[in-house]
């Protein structure tokens, strides 16, 4: 048993953002209202020891403030605002740079290998077999840090050099964010980014309300307010007073809470509290307020946002691991291998070496110490079994693959001119073993846009199906207020409500424009919905084309056109939204005295509540169930006439509820609830949640190539299941479970412990609400062993939804599948509440859409469209993971094959560690005579084309299982080489036993073996690898012939006469390619060696492809075969499926609380009074391109 | 935009893939997106290369190409193992080994003592004409000139003929760089330092008369080594170059009187000490010592008769289990006889050939599983 908590695997600081928890900014609040009530002593002291002086910039540098930073240099405490993410300047690259580079284990180890070779007792090849190689990699490394610095430098520059504008002495200046201070008063205007973590004083709306757009920071893109303090905002107006002002702020210290601060200000022996609603955090951007005035608190990397920049996780691909195993393992041969050598020098010194007077050397070592030189003199010979051009020619690779992906026209979305970007180059073979995708839904799998597309209306459905129809979208010109981009195609509906006849699509519409908490503001003449959710915005928009619209609201007011006429209703109530409640209602007394209640909500919700003579039920049930089935999502309306004493009665009880102070929700709950009955009903509306495109095809696509998808989304539970159905996701073939359900199921299974469920995941197939609703506070006691059969479970299932799940406990249950799967997970996701999962799966994608950029920041790849996933796995990730494997294995293979020779030498050169080849040939060999092909197949072969990939999603599975490159791959490769080796030595060997050359001079010399062998082994690896290409293009070919020629261009310069009359000593093997080669028996030679290593290989490949033939050749062969008669794919069907309802609301509470409030208006306008002058004083707000969609 | 994406991964892919060896991909583009190009500055170049449609060729394994491959290669192996194993067959060898280790062996006695130019004979009879040209081979066993510190041990620069490393040799020479007295050894190192050192002459016994055969020592090095590699130093006359300079340990005289009776044979260029220096790959291995010079009665080869061979004998190889020998050999155009290339061959193309059977049955087998 161990204590669960709820962080598990996530420490505070690894969450980098605020959950997108229902309400954060409430709790916030409330937790410092609490802070301050209950626990007045964390007020002061404690962790409050940030101080802040305004206009007072000495105050900053006392020495109360100097913290240490290097012996007895103090710095202040307090950051200035410029910021520094680069890593390097002028003089510290090259040493920061190398000690980064020397960091990497195979980087120490080959210097290691440098210095044995330096030491003269032990060096058996020259320094520079290993130094040319080394310096090459460590200058490639270094030159592409030193790109990525400069970019890095260039970005801070640019945002150090931003502009605002700041307080200095006693007026607004122009400055640079890097001249920022903390305690400086700066002015922000609309649309400026936020340049530090500032205390809003005033702004030049009502309240100093300042609205900011949070986007960078969590990726919501609907407005947020702010507010000054009721003092700084009536004593901070002019540049005059905020020149005096001079308050002392003591809040915390700078953190990574995003949804959390706690201060007090203390201003003219006042003390005020400070709460996270008073602050603009850094990374905002000011919207719909002209200009507004601030108190800088923290600065630069003090600031929150800069807090949670944290590290990126360093991801790594299982291959990697695998490849770092096997350097390990070949490690581990080569000091078995060496020691079984030094032995043998041991005892082949002391049987032959010592009687051997001509290898007399003067020294009187024992044949011991000499067996130990030897060692570490084989080490060196035989350290080519880890090539350094491993990992360079890997990284190349990985490049090579990134850059196609950013390439393909495929996924380039041409819509928004953006192409698909590999952010991260060391993953990509790691998208070819994807077995969970975990997957967002708003936003990632829809578009975020809700569209009106039908209705029922007193039994009659609208709209129909454009689709299926060739009808004109409705001509609004009628309608001077109506938005543009609305689009309709029942036109009889128009005609009905235009005819004013029908009292039921009038109160229909009159609902719809009256029921919601939709704000508005007016711009050019033009109206402007900010709504919470997109279906609120889309229902209001759609009453607005339809004549009825929404102009205005004040605290307890609202403005509607009916067709031609201007009505303002009294607001009495606003029964505000929850996910329990699933509905909400306003009460609105008319302007001819009658009080009416219209409600909205979820059908299961209001059948429950209609009336029992309430019409039209058995026939808006059928519309629903029909637009359920065309996965629409559906809200029931319906009204209520309350009488004046009713309503009286009931409104003592709202009012007594809301001053409750125990669980004021629950009892406004009880208290709404009592109204809230005996419903008629009108109709109901049907919302299309566009699915982007491409997306059911997807889904099918990955989860035939045994991918599984998991939906992990902030909606409800309805909502999810709706999604999951339109995108087949869901099919109706699948049983779906329930959490509830779930629950059982565990419980049965492991009946003693239980008791427990874990308020996180639930959802198996479909999920559950959480068992403690609201609540983030109980404590867990679970066993390991239920999380385990938890995964067991989730993972048996096809398809996995999980609602309401917030950011951490996205990336929660990812690392839950990755801890106990052991799989290969990719997350995806599109805004900054997904940042979580896509930083815990091995693979984050994010969807450049029209959210913030965070998602996309944190992501390894990033493109526009979700169906691009497709591509990007099965294509992409499939021949990536196909190329690593098949460059690995072969580049183990060649350097096998080479370094073995060595050992097989050995047995006839005294184990006195003699290598076979010429050290320039060592040197250049896998730099020169045999990489280029295997890169070649690395960045271009295709063992079958795109389409196909993407027509077979079987091809995937090998990829899955990792069957292309593992031990048994390795240990093959082992033996291929073994094998090759063991001919290199021996063909020749026996060749030049006793023989003598065509002109009698004995060509048995060691230089001329060494020159066969070498070109034995060039033909050998070079017609290999020929072997090995599946997609053999021009330049494939032109990498083949060139090794080749290459290798004997190098080595007849090296053998010339020239180069050794300028470097005797260096080049020691004149005229040895040019006296050897010309002997036809040498020639012999090779191609009897080439041909004993090639055609065995070719033999059991053609055996081994007949009798066990793989999925690829399968396919191919079919394909090859029927390539014409293809079978359309038959047309989507839509089965028979369940009612699916929902709740239009996607994720916040509606404005009610700002609109009670009455903030947001500098004076209650008289009851019946112009609408003009509410609409005046409504705070505006610009248009921008996120608000377009609300008005779809 | 789905749909597009669609057509154009169908238009991409030409038809004639249904080949055997399809070319795949093709340069053909919807013309469509060229509309577009102005507006996009982002879009990804449209290339055959970057979208990873190269026009390529995938070979395939099929039985058609591998059986009667490895059927010609096998039929071409065999033919090559034939001419090889007939043309080694033709080749004639004489191998007399006179390391004297037995005590019957002529030169046993020599082996034992350690007299400098210890002299004796070993004799041998030629039934029929030694066909020329022939070579005349001396031989060493369980000598290791491959051994990695024995052949580091050498001066390059000096072989060179730079006289500045006349006066100091590489330390790689050591301990044969300079005596007892510090004076510097040219030739320094191992190499030069063991050099062989027995000589050979060569007689025939015609009825009681005795003729010494015509041996030619010229030209039995590479040329490259007595042209490029090796260098004397150019003073003349060449003892002045090796002034202050002490002949190798082992050696009875400097290197400029190797050859008394050729004075352009001395040096570094002298041919029996470049013969040495090219080191064998092997333990055992032979070195070119003299050519049977074709004039006279040996214009074509060692007629039948009797021959003597008189040795020098200073060399020691019995203290490390060695062997020496003299070999007189003929070459072809495939060099000195050596069967072993000619038995792999045929072996390989016999194999070759039994394989190509194996895989056609499995094939069948495989292919067509409702004949059997």
């Amino acid at each position: 048993m161990y204590t669960y908590r709820p962080v598990d695997t996530f420490k505070d600081e690894d969450v980098h953002i605020l959950d997108r928890e229902e309400r954060w900014f409430e709790r916030g609040v409330k937790e410092a209202i609490y802070v301050k009530r209950k626990r007045p002593s964390l007020n002061r002291g404690g962790d409050v020891t940030w101080k802040v002086k305004a206009n007072d910039r000495p105050y900053h540098q006392l020495p109360e403030f100097k913290k240490k930073v290097f012996l007895c240099i103090k710095k202040s405490k307090y950051s200035g605002n410029a910021i520094k993410t680069y890593k390097y300047n002028v003089i510290t690259f090259l040493p920061l740079n190398l000690y980064e580079q020397f960091k990497r284990v195979a980087n120490i180890y080959f210097l290691a290998l440098l210095i044995l070779q330096i030491i003269p007792e032990i060096s058996t090849l020259p320094w520079y077999t290993t130094l040319i190689p080394l310096v090459i990699v460590l200058g490639i490394t270094a030159i592409k840090d030193l790109v990525d610095d400069l970019a890095r430098h260039r970005m801070d520059n640019e945002i150090n050099n931003r502009k605002c504008e700041v307080l200095l002495n006693g007026r607004f200046q122009e400055a640079k964010w890097r001249e920022i201070q903390v305690g400086d008063v700066v002015r922000l205007k609309k649309n400026d980014f936020i340049p530090a973590d500032l205390l809003l004083l005033s702004s030049s709306n009502p309240n100093s309300l300042c609205y900011v757009e949070t986007a960078e920071l969590d990726g919501e893109t609907n407005l947020k307010f702010r507010m000054g303090l009721r003092v700084t905002d009536e004593r901070l107006q002019e540049d005059h007073q905020l020149a005096d002002f001079n308050a002392l702020i003591e809040c915390e210290e700078p953190n990574n809470r995003l949804d959390k601060f706690t201060g007090m200000m203390l201003w003219d022996r006042e003390r005020y509290p400070l709460e996270l609603d008073n602050m603009l955090l850094r990374g905002c951007k000011i919207r719909n307020t002209d200009w507004c005035h601030g108190l800088v608190i923290f600065a630069g990397g003090d600031t929150k946002i800069m807090k949670n920049g944290g590290k990126t996780r360093f991801k790594r691909t299982k291959i990697d691991e695998l490849m770092n195993y096997m350097v390990y393992t070949i490690f581990a041969l080569l000091i078995l291998v060496s020691a079984g050598l030094a032995i043998g020098h041991t005892y082949w010194y002391e049987a032959i070496g010592t009687k051997a007077w001509y290898l007399f050397d003067g020294k009187t070592q024992t044949p011991g110490y000499r067996g130990f030189l030897s060692f570490w003199g084989y080490i060196i010979v035989l350290n080519t079994m880890v090539p350094i051009s491993l990992y360079v020619s890997v990284e190349v690779i990985r490049l090579g693959q990134s850059k196609f992906i950013n390439w393909d026209l495929q996924m380039y979305f041409a819509e928004k001119d953006t192409p698909a970007k590999a952010r991260t180059t060391t993953l990509n073979e790691q998208l070819g073993q994807i077995q969970y995708v975990f997957s967002d839904k708003t936003g990632t799998l829809t578009q975020n846009i809700m569209q009106f597309k039908k209705c029922t209306i007193a039994g009659r459905s609208y709209g129909s199906d454009p689709f299926y129809s060739k009808i004109q979208p409705v001509d609004w010109s009628w309608n001077r207020y109506a938005d543009k981009k609305f689009q309709f195609m029942d036109h009889s509906l128009v005609a009905l409500v235009r005819s004013k006849k029908d009292k039921d699509a009038m109160e229909f519409f009159k609902l719809l424009s009256l029921c919601h908490t939709v704000m508005v503001e007016h711009k050019d003449g033009d109206l402007i919905y900010q709504a919470a959710s997109p279906d609120e915005g889309a229902l209001v928009t759609a009453a607005r084309n339809f004549g009825y619209v929404f102009l205005s609201r004040t605290q307890d007011t609202m403005t509607i056109r009916e067709m031609d006429q201007e009505m303002t209703y009294e607001m009495l109530a606003l029964l505000d939204f929850n996910s329990d409640r699933k509905r909400m209602s306003i009460i609105l007394k008319f302007p001819d005295g009658r009080i009416r209640l219209y409600c909205k909500g979820a059908d299961t919700v209001i059948y429950e509540r209609l009336s029992p003579n309430s019409k039209h039920k058995e026939t808006t049930q059928t519309a629903l169930d029909i637009f359920a089935n065309e996965t629409l999502r559906t809200l029931c309306l319906c009204y209520k006439d309350i009488s004046a004493e009713e309503f009286e009665a009931w409104s003592r009880r709202h009012k007594e509820a809301q001053v409750t102070m125990n669980d004021r929700e629950a009892a406004l709950d009880a208290v709404y609830e009592q109204i809230e009955n005996n419903l008629m009903l009108i109709g109901a509306t049907a919302i299309e949640d566009k699915l982007q495109d491409g997306v059911p095809e997807t889904i099918a696509k990955l989860a035939k190539a045994d991918i599984k998808i998991w939906v992990l989304t902030g909606d409800k539970k309805e909502t999810a299941e709706n999604i999951g159905y339109s995108c087949s996701l869901l099919t109706d073939d699948m049983e779906i479970h329930y959490g509830e359900d779930v629950n059982e199921k565990l419980t049965r299974r492991q009946a003693s412990r239980r008791d427990d469920p874990q308020a996180y995941r639930r959802g198996k197939k479909k999920t559950a609400e959480p068992f403690f609703p609201g609540s983030n506070k109980n404590a867990l006691i679970i066993t390991g062993g239920w999380l385990i059969d938890f995964v067991d479970m989730a993972c048996e299932c096809e398809a996995v939804i999980c609602c309401r799940v917030t950011p951490k406990q996205k990336a929660n249950v990812v690392s839950l599948v990755k801890k106990y799967k052991k799989a290969v997970t990719l997350s995806i996701g599109d805004g900054a509440n997904d940042v979580n999962m896509i930083k815990t799966a091995d693979i984050g994608v994010g969807i450049s859409g029209q959210e913030g950029m965070q998602a996309v920041m944190s992501s390894d790849y990033a493109f526009a469209q979700f169906r691009y996933l497709q591509r990007l796995l099965l294509v992409h990730g499939r021949w990536s993971y196909i190329r690593m494997c098949k460059f690995l294995r072969f580049f183990f293979f060649k350097n096998f094959a080479f370094t073995l020779v060595h050992f097989w030498y050995s047995f006839f050169s005294g184990y006195s560690s003699q290598i076979t080849f010429e050290d320039w040939f060592i040197t250049l060999y896998n730099l020169a005579y045999s990489s280029l092909p295997v890169l070649l197949v690395g960045l271009l072969d295709q063992d079958v084309n795109d389409r196909l990939s993407l027509k077979f999603p079987k091809l995937y599975i090998p990829g899955q299982q990792g069957t292309l490159f593992n031990y048994k791959n390795f240990f093959i490769s082992l033996f291929h080489g073994i094998f090759v080796s063991l001919i290199i030595f021996f063909i020749p060997y026996g060749a030049f036993l006793q023989t003598m050359g065509q002109d009698g001079e004995a060509p048995s010399d060691y230089q001329s073996f060494a020159v066969v062998a070498a070109s034995s082994l060039i033909f050998i690896v070079n017609l290999q690898i020929s072997l090995d290409t599946s997609y053999w293009t021009f330049v494939n070919c032109f990498a083949v012939l060139g090794s080749i020629a290459i290798y004997f261009g190098v080595m007849f310069d090296i053998h010339s006469a020239g180069i050794h009359v300028i470097f005797p000593s260096v080049f020691t093997f004149t005229g040895v390619s040019s006296n050897a080669l010309r002997q036809p028996y040498l020639w012999l030679t090779i191609i009897l060696t080439v041909g004993i290593s090639l055609l065995p290989v070719i033999c059991i490949q053609f055996l081994s492809k007949t009798i066990w033939p793989s999925v690829g050749d399968k396919k191919y062969e079919m394909e090859l075969k029927e390539d014409d008669d293809k079978k359309k794919p038959s047309a989507f069907q839509r089965g028979r499926r369940s009612r699916r309802s929902a709740y239009a609301f996607s994720h916040a509470q509606g404005y009610a609380d700002l609109i009670a409030s009455g903030r947001s208006f500098r004076r209650r306008p008289q009851a019946h009074g112009g609408p003009q002058e509410s609409i005046r004083e409504i705070p505006r707000r610009e248009l921008t391109e996120n608000d377009r969609r609300y008005e779809v | 935009m789905f749909r597009v994406s669609v057509l154009q991964t169908t238009d991409v892919i030409p038809s004639k893939e249904k080949s055997r060896c399809g070319r795949v991909g093709g340069v053909s583009r919807s013309e469509k997106m060229v509309k577009q190009e102005s507006e996009s500055a982002n879009r990804p170049d449209n290339t055959a290369f970057t979208q990873q449609r190269l026009p390529a060729w995938q070979p395939i394994l099929s039985a058609g190409i591998v059986i009667p491959g490895f059927v010609l290669i096998g039929l071409a192996f065999i033919g090559i193992g034939v001419a090889l194993l007939v043309t080694s067959r033709s080749i004639q060898v004489l191998e007399l080994d006179y390391t004297g280790d037995g005590n019957g062996s002529p030169c046993s006695s020599c082996s034992q003592s350690t007299t400098v130019n210890c002299k004796c004979s070993l004799n041998f009879t030629l039934d029929t004409l030694f066909q020329g040209p022939v070579f005349f081979y001396y031989g060493l066993s369980n000598y290791f000139q491959n051994y990695r510190r024995y052949g580091a041990s050498k001066d390059d620069n000096q072989l060179y003929g730079d006289l500045s490393y006349f006066t100091s040799p590489s330390s790689s020479c050591s301990p044969y760089d300079y005596d007892g007295s510090k004076n510097p050894i040219v030739p320094c190192g191992s190499i030069a330092n063991s050099m062989f050192n027995d000589t050979f002459t060569l007689t025939r016994t015609v009825s009681g008369k005795t003729d010494s055969v015509p041996l030619d020592g010229k030209g039995i090095a590479w040329w490259t080594d007595y042209n490029v590699k090796y260098r004397n130093p150019s003073v003349t006359p060449l003892k002045n170059a090796f002034n202050g300079t002490v002949k190798p340990i082992d050696w009875a005289k400097p290197a400029y009187e190797l050859d008394t009776s050729d004075a352009s044979n001395n040096g570094f260029v002298n041919q029996d000490f470049l013969v040495w220096m090219r080191r064998a790959a092997l333990p055992n291995f032979r070195k070119l010592y003299r050519r049977i010079d074709a004039s006279g009665d040996y214009q074509n080869g060692l007629p039948a008769g009797n021959y003597t061979i008189d040795i020098t004998y200073n060399y020691p190889v019995r203290v490390f289990n060695g062997a020496k020998k003299v070999v007189f050999s003929n070459v072809s155009w495939m060099g000195g006889k050596n069967e072993f290339l000619g038995i792999a061959y045929l072996v390989i193309g016999s194999l070759c050939v039994v394989m190509s059977v194996v895989m056609l049955i499995v094939y069948a087998k495989f292919k067509f599983p409702d004949e059997e």
